[in-house]
Parts: structure tokens; sequence; C-alpha cells
């Protein structure tokens, strides 16, 4: 009982991290049309911010806000600079044009922070174990986790339903011609939209960094997750990307947990130790494949192209 | 070769180069060329197989070197089990590459577009986890293959020039084979499915099929690759799979010319030359190739083969 | 009277709330050339993707010779003698003309998994190509890129395209759309003498080259038809004549 709860939330709060990182993801998909390998090394380098901002200032929580900002910031020096010119090309190019991207960034941090990777410590009061339930106690970090990205995710929704920003990003998400018609200032709606991913990217991965160590090439893994995430979503769609994120949060992390016990009732023992770590990582896949082969546009198509 | 043009004066120099290299590899006494070139021209390959679906097929496959990690495990496997006949190795790393091409091909193109370039990549990846999750085989560490692949005697992978000279063969007949199928009934077929989906289901042409059967031949192609790099590296790890080396296939095929028969081979010898004296000038190659990229993108359309036919006009 | 060669019975399609094909039955005999006029926004375009393949109704059926292909898939349907040309030209672009015309043929003859001989050299096939492409006068711009083809003459190509799987019907879908007039004129032409040899369905809004051209002609209106029979009991019908009034006023309304 006490680990099936337990687990339950690890998975919810590693869906609620994907979350963050796939829905910029997805915003830049359907609004832009533009596919951003580069979108986990903007998680990575919101991770490498906090660590490097919360050991100037001494402080966690000061240190992840100028990390936040410094991520949106960058999102933006990165659209104006580089992946403005990528809009409109073939998709072939923005593959290859943000691959160069991530060798740049890894790189880049290799010269800045050295090979090695860096830890970013928790303070005292977010390390103590909270009970949420009679006897069951959960870390409070990571509690802090969901709530900061349930909030997130909340903001998002009233900001994408119910602003007039957010009607745009809605439109422009489902027809593109029409945002430009309409006689909006699309530079600066493209520019705001990739800042905005890229600040949800570096918060997924500055609120990451505490449970992992801070290190070269991490946004990449999370990043296919958030891809796998964002096809089985459909292409531009929030509500989308929010309960595939979800969904592969759960399914990876009980899939991890309970798989190997499940095979060893059915299996030798020794077939169900080698088994069970393949199939449990192949999980989330054979997901997306059945997910394919019912709905090859997604959970949610956001535009019919 | 009616006409002379740049490009082909280009490529000719550079195969007849790569005949020549262990030539002067001996005359130097130079035997890191060797080895060098021996991964361009097994990497040459696989660059050339996805050159078959990306650049005449339209599938944009960002999953490549999953085949050469399942033509290489294949190789791996099977010597760790003691069948070291290459006779068995290879073609069982081919009919392997087959069947994850026939699988991943039969789920991926349901999809279109950037889905397709997803599906391909996160299929690609779930190959890479489950091969990190191979304890028997050395899960994420890999797994020494302590013997070449042993063809009785009809030639000895363990001489460098002879493995060469197989590597370079192998390019070869790949080409020759790539150029038969762009020009036969099914490659035409699938080119026109490139260029017009709609028109070829109008006249007649159930897409999904060829689609798929050049998919998996492409696979194949790549198989081979990857049971060459196992012998050539006398290792194989989950790492040849990871996603960045699909890129890098993904790369030498634009930067040589999509679409292109020779392009694939002259982007790989660019992209891993430079790659290699990027790295001795400086510790952060990346730094400088990375954007690099960017800019080959946003400028160098066509790739070389297209500079090079800019070049003949201009 | 013998089977006929399309028979399309009570077919329906509704996007949403509305009803974009309703209740549509109507015949070719083989032979005929049946075109199908309307206003704009009549249903043309939803009816003849239903025909082709690329749009599955929601009830009724679609035979040809016999046999029910309500549910085949646009390829199979190619197979069974049926070809089509698009509104708005759809070509290999990056191809030739005749190798344009050359993989019609191609499908034509069966399955094309060969992998190793050289396509373009198959006399039979270019045979076939050059002469569809002669049939409908562009033999000479056969080597030609589809690219750097005039409007007009993409159309035409799309003709010969058609041509060249031999079908039993084609279904030509404003085969005279953005021509001029000379080039109208030749196409005209060009039908008068197609309609000899194979049956024609025709959708078209030049309606001096509708009336001078169909045997048959059936009037769509708002997924309806209002009205079918050879040209002379259409141009009498004052519910036809009220429809393109109708249609008449709403364009000068929008002007």
């Amino acid at each position: 009982m006490l680990l099936v709860v337990e687990q339950f939330l690890n998975g919810l709060q590693f869906g609620l991290l994907l979350f963050l990182l796939a829905a910029g993801l997805t915003l830049v998909f359907g609004i832009m049309d533009l596919v951003n390998l580069a979108h986990g090394s903007l998680y990575m380098m919101g991770a490498y911010f906090a660590a490097t901002f919360a050991a100037w200032t001494g402080s966690f929580l000061l240190g992840a806000l100028l990390a936040l900002g410094a991520t949106l910031v960058l999102g933006i020096v990165l659209e104006m600079s580089a992946l403005r010119h990528l809009y409109g090309r073939d998709h072939l190019d923005h593959v290859l044009a943000t691959f160069g991207l991530i060798l740049f960034f890894n790189e880049a941090v290799r010269l800045i922070w050295g090979p090695a990777g860096l830890a970013l410590p928790l303070p005292v009061w977010l390390t103590v174990p909270v009970p949420i339930l009679p006897g069951i106690h959960y870390p409070a970090y990571r509690l802090a986790i969901i709530v900061v990205a349930l909030m997130v995710a909340l903001l998002l929704y009233l900001g994408v339903m119910r602003t007039r920003i957010g009607m745009l990003i809605r439109a422009g998400a489902s027809n593109r011609e029409m945002i430009g018609a309409l006689g909006i200032n699309i530079k600066l709606l493209y520019t705001l939209v990739f800042g905005l991913g890229a600040a949800l990217a570096g918060l997924a991965g500055l609120m990451q960094a505490p449970i992992l160590t801070v290190q070269i090439g991490m946004g990449e893994n999370i990043l296919i997750l958030a891809f796998v995430i964002v096809v089985i979503g459909g292409i531009g769609s929030i509500r989308g990307a929010f309960i595939a994120a979800i969904s592969v949060g759960m399914i990876d992390t009980l899939g991890r947990a309970f798989l190997p016990n499940l095979l060893r009732q059915v299996l030798s023992s020794a077939a169900a130790s080698t088994a069970a770590p393949a199939l449990s990582s192949m999980l989330i896949y054979l997901v997306m494949a059945i997910v394919l082969v019912v709905r090859p546009e997604g959970l949610f198509p956001a535009n019919r192209r | 070769m009616k006409t002379f043009t740049v490009s082909k004066a280009v490529t000719a120099l550079m195969l007849a180069g790569l005949v020549l290299l262990p030539l002067y590899s001996q005359l130097s006494g130079n035997i890191f060329i060797l080895t060098l070139f021996t991964r361009v021209i097994i990497l040459a390959l696989a660059a050339a197989s996805l050159n078959l679906i990306m650049g005449f097929g339209g599938m944009m496959s960002f999953g490549h070197a999953a085949y050469l990690g399942i033509g290489g495990y294949a190789v791996g496997m099977l010597a760790q089990e003691g069948v070291g006949s290459g006779f068995i190795q290879f073609p069982v790393a081919l009919a392997a590459s087959a069947i994850y091409g026939l699988v991943i091909g039969a789920l991926s193109l349901r999809t279109r577009g950037v889905y397709f370039i997803m599906i391909t990549l996160a299929f690609a990846q779930m190959a890479y986890y489950v091969a990190s999750g191979l304890a028997r085989y050395g899960g994420d560490d890999g797994l020494t293959v302590y013997k070449r692949s042993d063809f009785s005697g009809l030639i000895n992978l363990s001489n460098r020039t002879q493995f060469y000279y197989l590597c370079l063969g192998c390019l070869f007949a790949v080409i020759v084979l790539i150029w038969r199928i762009v020009n036969s009934r099914f490659g035409l077929v699938v080119q026109g499915l490139r260029s017009n989906e709609q028109r070829m289901q109008a006249i007649g042409f159930p897409a999904k099929r060829y689609q798929l059967v050049c998919f998996v031949i492409s696979g194949m192609m790549c198989g081979l690759a990857g049971a060459l790099l196992a012998n050539n590296t006398d290792f194989i790890s989950p790492a040849v799979m990871y996603w960045t080396r699909s890129g890098d296939l993904m790369v030498m095929v634009i930067l040589g010319g999509m679409g292109t028969l020779f392009g694939p081979v002259m982007g790989a010898v660019v992209y891993l030359l430079l790659e290699e004296f990027l790295s001795q000038l400086t510790e952060y190659w990346a730094l400088i190739m990375g954007p690099l990229l960017l800019l080959i993108v946003l400028f160098g359309r066509g790739g070389i083969m297209g500079l090079l036919g800019r070049l003949n006009r201009g | 009277m013998a089977e006929p060669l399309l028979r399309v019975e009570k077919l329906v399609r509704r996007f949403g709330g509305i009803v974009a094909t309703d209740n549509v039955s109507l015949d070719v005999a083989s032979g005929e050339l049946h075109a199908i006029i309307g206003p704009n926004g009549a249903g043309k375009t939803t009816l003849i993707s239903q025909l082709t393949g690329h749009l599955e109704p929601h009830s009724g059926s679609v035979s040809l010779g016999g046999r029910d292909i309500t549910y085949l898939p646009a390829y199979r349907r190619c197979a069974l003698g049926l070809a089509r040309s698009f509104q708005i030209t759809s070509l290999l672009l990056d191809f030739t003309a005749a190798d344009n015309v050359a993989l019609a043929a191609q499908a034509h003859a069966g399955h094309s998994f060969r992998f190793f001989a050289d396509a373009r050299k198959e006399k039979g096939l270019r045979d076939a190509a050059h002469a569809a492409l002669d049939r409908v006068g562009l033999l000479h711009r056969a080597d030609v890129l589809v690219s750097r083809l005039s409007h007009g003459e993409r159309r035409q190509i799309e003709l010969a395209v058609a041509l060249a799987s031999k079908p039993k019907l084609l279904l030509l879908d404003e085969p005279m759309a953005g021509l001029g007039v000379t080039e109208s004129q030749g196409m005209v032409k060009l039908l008068q003498e197609l309609r000899k040899e194979v049956s024609i369905v025709l959708v078209e809004h030049d309606m001096p080259a509708v009336f001078a051209l169909a045997d048959r002609i059936s009037v769509l209106v708002y997924g309806r038809v209002i009205a079918s029979g050879d040209p002379a009991a259409i141009r009498a019908n004052e519910d036809v004549k009220r429809a393109y009034l109708g249609e008449a006023h709403v364009v000068t309304h929008h002007v």
C-alpha cells in the first residue's frame, strides 16, 4: 500500500514534469510548425542556471527564480538569432539545425561548467518527509514539484483558454494563416510563445535538478519522452499533452516499479529479471504504437492538415 | 558519362582515392588512416541506405541508427553464443533488420510529416533501451566481440586491408543496387510517392505497400553496415543506436546531397573528416560543428552535390 | 436496358450538420458523356471524391460495371477501370511529362515490385506513354519536366495520365479550369474525340462546353440532383433556371 501510493505520486510528479517540457514543444510545433530538438537543451540550461545561481545567492528559491528568467531570456535570444530563420522551412532543416544547436549547447556547457555534473542541494525545509495519509510520508520536495507543476498547468490552461493572447495561440495552432490575416504582430507572438516554451522547459529542468544530477545531455533522453507525449497527445494540443504526459509518467514509473514482480509470477525468476528491465523501458513505446494504430494523428489533433 | 561536370570529376576523384587508400597507408606506414577510413566507409554505407528512403522515398526517418545496433548485436550476440561463422551472422543481421523494419515501418508509415520523424526517433530510442537492458550481453556497457566474423578462409576480416576492401566492396554493391532500384519500376513508384502521393493513389498504386518495402530494403542495407561496424570496432554497445547517431547519419545525407547517388558518401567523408580535424584542433570541436550545421541548413541548399552542380553551371 | 457502367444510388455524405451529398442517384451508360453541373457549393467536389474513393459516403452505394465499389480505396478503383483528373492539377512536378504518363501505364500493367530493370527503358511503357501524350497533342513535350510546363499543358497531361491507364470510365473534374479561350476550345475538341472511345463523367463550369459535349446532364444544387436529362431538357427546366438565376443573384450581391 505504502509503495503503491508512493509510486503513484512519483508517476504523477514525473508526468507533470514531462508535461512542462511537452507543453512548450507542442506549442512551438503547433504554432510555428517548428521541430525543435534543442528544447531538451533549454531544459538542461534551466538546471545548470539554477545550480549556478543557487550557489551564488545561497538561496534555492532565489536561484530557481533567476534561472527561470535566464532560460526565458535565452529562449528569446535563441529564437531571434537563429530559429526565426527556420520558420517555413522544411522539417528536415529544423531537425538538422536544432541538432547542431544541441551539439553547441552541450559543448558550451562543458566549456563553462566542465565535464563533471553539478549538484543542486535542497534547503533543509524541503527535505523533510511530509505525512500525506495516516502512516504514509512523502518527500516535501517532490510534493512541491507536484503543486508547482499543477499550478503552472492550471495557469497555462487558463492563459490559453481565457486570455486574448491565448486565443491567438489557439487560433495559430489550428490555422496559421488566420492570425496573419488578423493583422497581429506574428513575429512578436512567435518570440513570446518560444520564450514561454523555453521558460517551461527551464522550469522542468531546474525542478528536476535536485533529484538527479545536473549533467550534460540530461535533456536528451527526456526530450524523446516529450516527443512521444506530443505524438500521443496530438501536435499543438495542450490538453492532449497534459493527458499524454500524465499517462506516460504513470505508465513508465509504475511499469518500472511493479512489472518485475508481475513477471515473476508468470515467468521463472531468472527470466523475469532478464526481461523486466527491457520490457518496462519498452512499455511507453508500446503504448505509443497502440495509440498510433488507433489514431494516427494523436488523441487530440489540434489541426487538421 | 557523356558530359564532363565538376560533380562527376569530384566523385570520381573521391572514389579513386578510396580505392587507392590502402596503398597509401602501406607506403606511408600510416595505419591510423586506414582504420579511420574503414569507419568512414561503413558509415557512408549507412548514410547511403538512409538516403534511399529519405532522399528518394521522402521518408524522413530519424531512427536509422537502430539498424546499426541490430546488425551489430546480431554479430556480437551470435559470437558470444559461439556462432562465429559470418555465413550465419550476416544473414541473421539482415533478417533481424528486415523484421525490425517491417514492424516499425508498418506502424510509422501510418503517420506522416513531423509525426513520422518523431515516431521513428522514438522507436529507435526504444531499441536503444532494450539493448541497454540486455544484461546477458553487457547491458549499458556493451559487448566485446572477441573474434571477428569467420568466412572460412574466403576473406580474413582481421586483416586490415582485406577488411577495408570488404567494406568498400559492400559500399559499392549497395550503391549499384540503389542505382538500379531508383531507376526500376519500383523506384519510380517510390519517388512518385515522394512527389505526390494523392496522384499515385489515383493512378492505381497502393502507396504504403511500396513505401514499406523500400523502408525494409533500406533497413537491411543499414543492418549490413551495423554488422561491419561491430567487426570494425570488435565491440558493440547501445551507444551506436543512440539518437544522436541517427542525427549524424541524417547530417551526412543532407551535407552530401539528398537524393543523389554519391552524395551520402561524400557527406560521410566530409563530416567525419571534419569531425576528426576539428577534434584535433580543439577539444571543444562541437562548439564549431554545431553552428556550422546551422549555417549549412540556412545557406547550403542541396548539399555538396548541389554546390558542385552550381559550380559547373556558374 | 443493360446494366449501366456507373451506378450511384442514394449516396449521402454529411459534414457536421450539413448534408453535402443528399440522396444522390445517377447512372452513366457505356459510351455516354454525362455532365454534372451546379452552382458553387452544390457538392460537386464532394460527390466526385466519393466516386474516386477519397471520401466515404455515410450511406448509399457506388457500383462500376455491376461491381460494388463504395468502400474500395482509390487505387483499387483505378485497377477496375476508373480514372480521374484533378480539378487542381496534381502531377509529379519533378518528373518529366513522359514519366508521369508512363507511371500510369505501369500501374495498369500490374504490380511494380520489379527492382532491377530500368523502367525508363521498357518499350511497352514508353510507347504507351507516348501514345497517350500524342493523343492530347503533347508528344513534343514528352521529355520536359512537368514543373516547366504551362498550366494549359499540365491540364492536358492530366488527361494523358488518365488515358494511359486505359480506363472504362473517365472522371474529369473541371478539365477547363483556368484555361484561356483557345485552350478551352482545344480541350473541347479533344474531349469530343475521346468520348468516342471512353465513357466520361464531366464536372465543369464552362456551360457552352458542357452543352456542346454532354449526352446527358445532371444538375446538382445543395447536394441534391434537381434535374437530369438531355441538354435541351435541362435548358428548358424551370428549376434549373431558378437555381442559376439564384446563383447569379448571390454573385452580384457579393461583388
